[in-house]
């Protein structure tokens, strides 16, 4: 590492954070990347020029303000460093890992401009991990509103909106539909990108504020909105109920045994810990040759997942690599552990064995067209170049909707039919008075911090709402 | 935590709980079904509400002791408490005055299938009840049946009690009009049973049972084929017109998982129940 003494700025390279040897790591599920050590966090926070108009802040969706909580860790004052950006962000422990930093924050550090931008969410992720080890500090809450919100879905759209409006003093109850808190990020996200103890801790932070979780309660079944406002009593409700239904393919075959959803795989390897079969209870039935059809974070988490359960894995995705959606830092990784590529293909039909499980699948090769209006290139098929690969399992990561329950129990609920999102505007207020939503159940699939910016501003409309209100 | 209010072995091997669970009663109906966990490192099984009390705030189900889970679940006694229930899930059966309602039950679902065969009757149907098990040990709530129905026939594959397999359903029908029947049991009976209705044009309900996670659309593990069409067993039912069902696949997914479900059970049995150690006799 250069020396950094006299001028720091002068550094254009970022500290590197530790992460396991990929040989290693592609066989078990610890956490990838090891975190700074206190003198690596100085070492990059040196590097910070504290502008004075932050730019950084601006590619936050929830302006965290970096420069200060960055100041803080020069200065070594680490607790006063995590309540600067509690202020803002109440999960900085998960954002610090999987936002996608290099396209918000870090994508507008002035020191992008003359070499590698600030690591700020590795500097974030210091001191969240500093706050683990050293204990908690509860923020002040105000007095008691006596008005009660009822919160649906424990992702971090609900948490958000949960801690906000907690710490303002209304009273909150949070539904969820799992036996485990967390959505996505207990669910989706696997232990060696989040572990699930880091997950666990953000949840009961945000029960230690004073919010009841009630687990295992799906909103639409045991009770649905209209009720929860009526009889339940809240004076108003959340919806962050998450994009959590799975897209399958069409493709003739697809009820074989071996083929997975994304979803099916992930909430068994991550929530139900299959990779500790028999141990825990779940199983996982898993091939050696496994194809991931997809090229997003989901299929990227899914495809290291099969790598470390000992399959070697081929991912299949229709465009080419330039196009690929997942975090380029996840690609890397998932490269450098043994993942192989093949681009510009798709699926057409699957083959199964005598016992009905897959044993082939048929794919046709893709090929780019110009670019559209809004520069995205489309696919279409080559005719005539179907070719059949020999596989045991598949993986389907092609995306997920929102989970239609709740807009289909809830009356007058405006949606969007075609993407089956709740429509809301800027502020996450839908159709329904009294009645927010926001996250992934508004946007589709998005990102967490997204969610929590959403979460974010409905908090803040929904405290207008209820100070308000009679 | 959900507190089992009463414990009742049906036969041996199938166990009947009934659970303090005042908000899933509440919002209990026929034909939905509750999630059940036990255990840090329990996983999620499917089992159908068989009845449910709102003034006590109870619901109960049966399970039959097949595996890990309902083995572990077997041990618990009155008074323990379940970790986690989710429910009510799946949709309500439609109940309403049919006419002449036929319900088939068999084994361990013939539980669930007396809720039907109250509800029905309950809504002014003529009720006939079918209760079908393998042999004559493991016919179960025959004075139930009655209480809830004009007509019970008993069937048994090795017909050691009342006819033996299904045949003298063909004849029944033959000599009476159903309007509706409804089907809870093992794939093969609600496959057999929607063969022999189907000449006859009586709708025939199914309870589909393929493996299921979170059971409220997530994972689609439990999709099934409906007329030709890929739906999720956990939200477009449980309950489907039998005659559109491609019962034949659905078998095949429920055997997916079998090598790693017979190792849990082997493993299961030598050490005598689940590993939290709460459950040891
Ligand atoms: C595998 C995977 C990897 C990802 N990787 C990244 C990443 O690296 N970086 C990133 O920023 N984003 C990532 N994302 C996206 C991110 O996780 C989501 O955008 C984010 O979690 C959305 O938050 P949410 O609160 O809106 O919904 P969710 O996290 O989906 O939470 C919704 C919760 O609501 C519950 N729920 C649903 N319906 C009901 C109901 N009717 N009643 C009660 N509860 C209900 C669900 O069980 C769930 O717990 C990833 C997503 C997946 C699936
Ligand atoms: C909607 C629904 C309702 C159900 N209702 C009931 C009920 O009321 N009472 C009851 O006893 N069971 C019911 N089942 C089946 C029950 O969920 C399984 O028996 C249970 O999951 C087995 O768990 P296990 O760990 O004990 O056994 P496992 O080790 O998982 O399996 C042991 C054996 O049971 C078979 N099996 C596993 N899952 C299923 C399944 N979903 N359906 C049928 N056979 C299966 C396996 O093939 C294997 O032979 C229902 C299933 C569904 C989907
Ligand atoms: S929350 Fe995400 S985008 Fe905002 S500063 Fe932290 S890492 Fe960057
Ligand atoms: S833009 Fe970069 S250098 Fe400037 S304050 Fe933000 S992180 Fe520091
Ligand atoms: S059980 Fe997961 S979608 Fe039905």
């Amino acid at each position: 590492m250069a020396e950094t003494k006299p001028k720091p700025k002068l550094n254009k390279k970022a500290v590197e954070m530790a992460k396991q040897d990929p040989k290693v790591r592609a066989k078990n599920f610890s956490e990838v990347a090891l975190g700074y050590t206190e003198a690596e966090a100085q070492e990059e926070a040196n590097r910070c020029l504290q502008c004075p108009n932050p730019l950084c802040r601006q590619g936050c969706p929830v302006e965290v303000p970096i420069p200060q909580f960055i100041k803080c860790i020069k200065e070594k004052k680490y607790a006063e460093g995590i309540q600067v950006i509690k202020t803002k962000n109440a999960l900085p422990a998960v954002c610090g890992r999987v936002c996608p930093q290099e396209s918000q924050c870090q994508a507008k550090c002035v020191i992008g401009r003359m070499g590698e931008p600030v690591s700020i969410g590795r500097l974030e992720r210091f001191l969240a991990d500093w706050e683990r080890d050293n204990g908690y500090q509860l923020p002040p809450k105000e007095a008691s509103t006596g008005k009660k919100v009822a919160v649906i879905g424990a992702g971090p759209a609900g948490l958000t909106v949960a801690a906000d409006l907690v710490k303002l003093g209304h009273e909150i109850t949070m539904f969820e539909a799992l036996h485990i808190g967390g959505g996505v990020l207990s669910y989706g996200i696997p232990e060696f990108r989040l572990p699930k103890a880091v997950v666990n801790n953000e949840v009961n932070y945000v029960q230690k504020l004073g919010v009841d979780l009630r687990l295992g309660n799906l909103i639409g079944r045991i009770h649905t909105i209209p009720e929860l406002m009526k009889e339940g009593g809240y004076d108003a409700v959340f919806i962050g109920s998450g994009a959590g239904l799975p897209q399958f393919t069409d493709c003739p075959g697809e009820n074989l045994g071996g083929i997975y959803s994304a979803n099916e795989f992930l909430i068994r390897v991550n929530l139900m810990k299959a990779f500790q079969f028999p141990e825990y209870d779940t199983p996982i039935r898993i091939g050696k040759h496994v194809v991931v059809i997809g090229g997003g974070n989901v299929a990227m988490d899914c495809a290291r997942s099969s790598m470390r359960l000992g399959s070697s894995v081929c991912l299949l995705y229709r465009r080419s690599r330039d196009e690929l959606p997942a975090r380029h830092e996840e690609i890397e990784n998932a490269e450098e552990e043994g993942l192989v590529c093949k681009f510009l293909a798709a699926p057409v039909e699957f083959y199964g064995d005598s016992k009905g499980w897959v044993k082939a699948m048929k794919c046709i090769a893709m090929e780019l067209t110009e670019p559209d209006a809004r520069g995205r290139r489309g696919v279409k098929v080559v005719p005539g170049s179907e070719f059949v690969m020999d596989v045991d399992t598949v993986i389907i990561a092609i995306g997920q909707t929102p989970n239609p329950i709740i807009q289909r129990t809830t009356d007058g609920l405006q949606n969007d039919p075609r993407h089956g999102t709740i429509c809301v505007n800027e502020v996450g207020k839908t159709s329904l008075d009294g009645v927010y939503a926001g996250g992934d159940v508004a946007t589709g699939a998005a990102t967490v911090i997204s969610a929590m910016g959403a979460g974010k501003r409905a908090a803040k409309a929904m405290h207008e709402y209820l100070t308000n209100k009679k | 935590m959900y507190k089992i209010v009463s414990k009742t072995e049906l036969v041996p091997k199938i166990k009947l709980f009934e659970v303090e669970a005042p908000d899933i009663a509440a919002k209990s109906h026929p034909g939905q079904f509750l999630i059940v966990i036990h255990g840090e490192k329990g996983e999620r099984i499917p089992l159908t509400i068989c009845g449910y009390d709102t003034k006590k705030g109870t619901v109960s189900f049966a399970f039959h002791e097949v595996g890990k889970t309902t083995k572990d679940l077997g041990k618990l006694e009155q008074g323990q408490e379940i970790d986690n229930i989710t429910g009510p899930l799946g949709n309500p059966s439609e109940i309403k005055k049919f006419g002449k309602v036929l319900c088939v039950g068999g084994s361990v679902m013939i539980a669930p299938l007396l809720l039907q065969s109250k509800a029905m009757k309950e809504a002014g149907n003529h009720v006939t009840t079918v209760l079908g098990a393998r042999s004559e040990p493991f016919i179960m709530l025959e004075d139930e049946a009655k209480k809830y129905s004009d007509q019970v026939y008993v069937a048994t594959d090795d017909g050691s009690k009342g006819y033996k397999g299904l045949d003298f359903l063909k004849e029944l029908l033959t000599k009476e009009k159903f309007d509706r029947c409804v089907v809870m049991g093992p794939v093969i009976l609600m496959k057999d049973v929607s063969e022999i209705t189907k000449p006859y044009n009586i709708p025939t309900m199914v309870t589909l049972t393929p493996i299921m996670i979170d059971g409220m659309g997530m994972c689609g593990v439990c999709r099934v084929t409906v007329e030709g069409k890929m739906l999720f067993g956990c939200v477009d039912g449980a309950e489907f017109d039998g005659h559109q069902v491609d019962f034949d696949e659905l078998i095949l997914r429920q055997r997916t998982m079998l090598p790693e479900e017979r190792l849990s059970s082997v493993l299961a049995d030598m050490h005598g129940g689940c590993k939290c150690g709460r459950n040891k006799a």
